[in-house]
């Protein structure tokens, strides 16, 4: 007689556990998923907050600080905490007519939370002027610059804010463009197979096989001028899209195919299910967080995407704020040598890129129900 | 295996197709025609600007005719070698582009080679010391280099070259051989400065090519047959070189077709950081100025390079795989 198996409390909780609760168990495991998890959501917490955490209208221009670099936060006065900036004063330099700064220790302004500044609607509804940081007794364009300011003089700080904003949602909204356009064609190629799996198929090899750059510049290149900020954004998702579903068409016209021969659909099929019942009833919850995890891969792509369009000025043009946006004023070894902290804007586009690596990553490892 | 060649081949024709009209497409994207443009580009600079000359070009181009012809118009131009005329340098689009096409694709080709050269013993490497500190390390970078997009990273070295080095790294030629014809000593300026923006462009291939081959390598050392040739006595160096390493090379020749696009797209944008003379700059400058010929036909030949390139490599995996060319995979 076969010995008995005893089925241990934890052994039982695996065995009633959902997907979800799977996935999530096997997740938590992977420790470097879990830390780029926590960067990803901060960085969705910037762009629900960038107003608040920006203390300075990212669009005003204050002509006697131009190309400041960054000026520290003193946080102690005679060993008491009481953070503080020193006031500072711009001159022409006149012999190499680049303007210098000069801070004043006897002139100290006093840094404090929740201060007042520009208005702006938190969350796009509840009206305010309160801002993270702020200074007293002057206006924060004119003293606080946490990381300098770029060739027009506006706060460095307070753009990435908002840029942050702009290119992390660009790349959420083209990623669920290329995710419709994704799972509709890859689920019709793998659901139906034949010819028209052949035509998607040709048509996936073909956009692949094509360098995405040139075509993008060619394409955004072609956007009126007269476009509004908001138009143009649209436009720029939906051609970086034009390319980003083929991948996603891949992965779900495979998981189509290797489903299709399982017995539960068959099972389904026999049991009279109409076909929409079977793909959205039965496939597609079983290949969700497959799904799920491709497209949180693809997200940095696309975030590099317009982040190059933009660099080269094909993308968002200003006034829209984004990283890209603000990468373009790096255009050349000068500017570099001279400003070194206008590229600080490539600090967030590599952590994101690298966070959303990880954590995608970690997805796929705890979607796959061989992984160990 | 003609078979697999000739599929390949149509293919490889079809893309070709399809890339001429996207680039049709984006030489017509732009309002009004090229001929407007131009005028108004002409009497903006010129006084006495002659309505015959924009008639004759307007035929030439058969702009008063449905879309279809002037494509088939162009096309037959393209295979006269008649791409278009530059507005912008009011000069014909080949003269214009010169040997920036041989530039871009000397870049391209060190790139994929430095990739290739660097990728093959780490992915060995890897593989055989899983879980060294080595293959930890080599991990890592290769995480950072797919995270870090190759446009930034020149961009960093631009400015560490210049802080530390106080050097410029950009371009390909050192100054005195700039505008000099070609001459042995322009050659070896050439590959002096061609591994950095090569190493750059190929960054994050690299990183994708060390993990497709240490995990195709792990894979094959599992196999029983590399454990009957270690108790046969086999030493591990030629043990790993001789047949799990011949199996794990396939990706090797199968990614060109990925890494081409991947690698010409990123030529473009680092050129363009950089300021090195290839197609990239060129393209830029012409969207940027609306001439749309000299653009769409950049777009084309890059289009052209990688569709070439990804052929090549098709060919170049029949050779080396032999459960292709005995036609025992579709």
């Amino acid at each position: 007689m076969a010995e008995e198996h005893v089925i241990t409390d934890s052994e039982e909780r695996i065995f009633v556990a959902g997907q979800m609760q799977l996935m999530w168990w096997r997740f938590r495991k992977h420790r470097v998923a879990v830390v780029a998890t926590f960067v990803v959501v901060a960085f969705y917490v910037v762009v629900l907050a960038a107003d608040f955490l920006a203390y300075t209208d990212p669009n005003t221009t204050e002509a006697y600080r131009l190309l400041m670099p960054p000026q520290p936060i003193r946080f102690f006065d005679n060993g008491s905490f009481r953070p503080h900036v020193y006031a500072v004063s711009g001159k022409r330099d006149l012999k190499t007519f680049k303007r210098v700064y000069v801070a004043d220790p006897n002139k100290k302004l006093t840094v404090r939370l929740f201060a007042r500044g520009y208005k702006y609607k938190l969350l796009g509804f509840i009206r305010t002027d309160r801002h993270l940081i702020g200074v007293e007794g002057a206006t924060a364009a004119e003293s606080l610059f946490l990381l300098g300011t770029d060739e027009k003089g506006r706060d460095v700080w307070s753009r990435m804010m908002v840029a942050t904003r702009t290119s992390l949602t660009i790349g959420l909204v083209a990623v669920a463009l290329s995710l419709v356009l994704g799972v509709f064609l890859g689920g019709i190629s793998g659901f139906y197979g034949g010819a028209i799996d052949s035509v998607i198929q040709r048509l996936i090899e073909i956009l692949r096989s094509i360098p995405t750059i040139p075509l993008w510049m060619g394409m955004a290149a072609a956007f009126p001028r007269e476009w509004s900020v908001e138009q143009i954004y649209f436009a720029i998702t939906i051609v970086i899209a034009l390319r980003g579903w083929t991948g996603l068409a891949r992965e779900v016209r495979g998981r189509f195919l290797s489903l299709r021969e399982e017995d539960f659909v068959t099972a389904a099929d026999l049991a009279g299910c109409s076909r929409k019942r079977i793909i959205f009833r039965h496939m597609i919850p079983s290949f969700q967080s497959h799904i799920i995890a491709a497209a949180t891969l693809s997200i940095p792509a696309m975030i590099l995407a317009e982040t190059a369009l933009s660099y080269l000025g094909l993308g968002l043009r200003p006034p829209a704020i984004s990283w890209g946006v603000m990468l373009q004023q790096v255009q050349n070894v000068e500017a570099v040598a001279l400003s070194p902290w206008l590229l600080v804007s490539a600090v967030p586009v590599i952590v994101v890129t690298l966070a959303f690596n990880f954590m995608g990553d970690g997805l796929r490892d705890a979607a796959d129900p061989y992984g160990i | 295996m003609l078979a697999y060649a000739a599929r390949r081949l149509v293919l490889a024709i079809f893309t070709l197709w399809t890339v001429t009209v996207l680039s049709f497409v984006i030489i017509q994207l732009p309002p009004g025609d090229f001929v407007d443009a131009y005028m108004a580009q002409l009497s903006a600079t010129q006084s006495n600007v002659s309505e015959q000359h924009f008639e004759s070009l307007r035929r030439q181009y058969a702009l008063d005719r449905p879309m279809y012809v002037q494509y088939l118009k162009w096309m037959s131009g393209v295979f006269s070698g008649d791409f278009g005329t530059s507005m912008m340098w009011r000069k014909s689009v080949l003269d214009v582009i010169g040997d920036r096409l041989a530039m871009t694709m000397v870049l391209s080709l060190g790139a994929i080679i430095l990739t290739w050269a660097i990728a093959l013993p780490i992915g060995i490497y890897s593989a055989v010391r899983q879980y060294s500190i080595g293959d930890y390390v080599f991990t890592f970078i290769g995480f950072v280099g797919l995270g870090v997009p190759s446009f930034l990273l020149a961009l960093v070295l631009m400015y560490l070259g210049f802080t530390l080095f106080d050097s410029d790294i950009g371009g390909l030629f050192s100054p005195e051989y700039q505008l000099e014809p070609w001459s042995w000593g322009k050659v070896k300026d050439l590959i002096y400065h061609l591994p950095l923006p090569a190493i750059i462009i190929g960054l994050s291939g690299t990183a994708e090519l060390i993990r497709v081959m240490r995990a195709n390598l792990l894979d094959e050392l599992r196999k029983p047959y590399v454990i009957t040739a270690r108790a046969a006595g086999m030493s591990e160096r030629s043990l790993v070189l001789k047949y799990p390493v011949r199996v794990a090379l396939n990706p090797f020749a199968s990614t060109v077709g990925y890494l081409l696009p991947y690698i010409l797209s990123g030529s473009v944008i680092v050129s363009v950081v950089l300021g090195l003379p290839t197609l990239g700059p060129l393209l830029l400058g012409s969207l940027v100025a609306q001439d749309m010929f000299l653009a769409g036909t950049i777009v084309m030949m890059l289009g052209a390079l990688t569709v070439i390139g990804t052929f090549l490599s098709d060919l170049l995996l029949m050779w080396i795989d032999p459960r292709i060319r005995f036609g025992m995979v579709q």
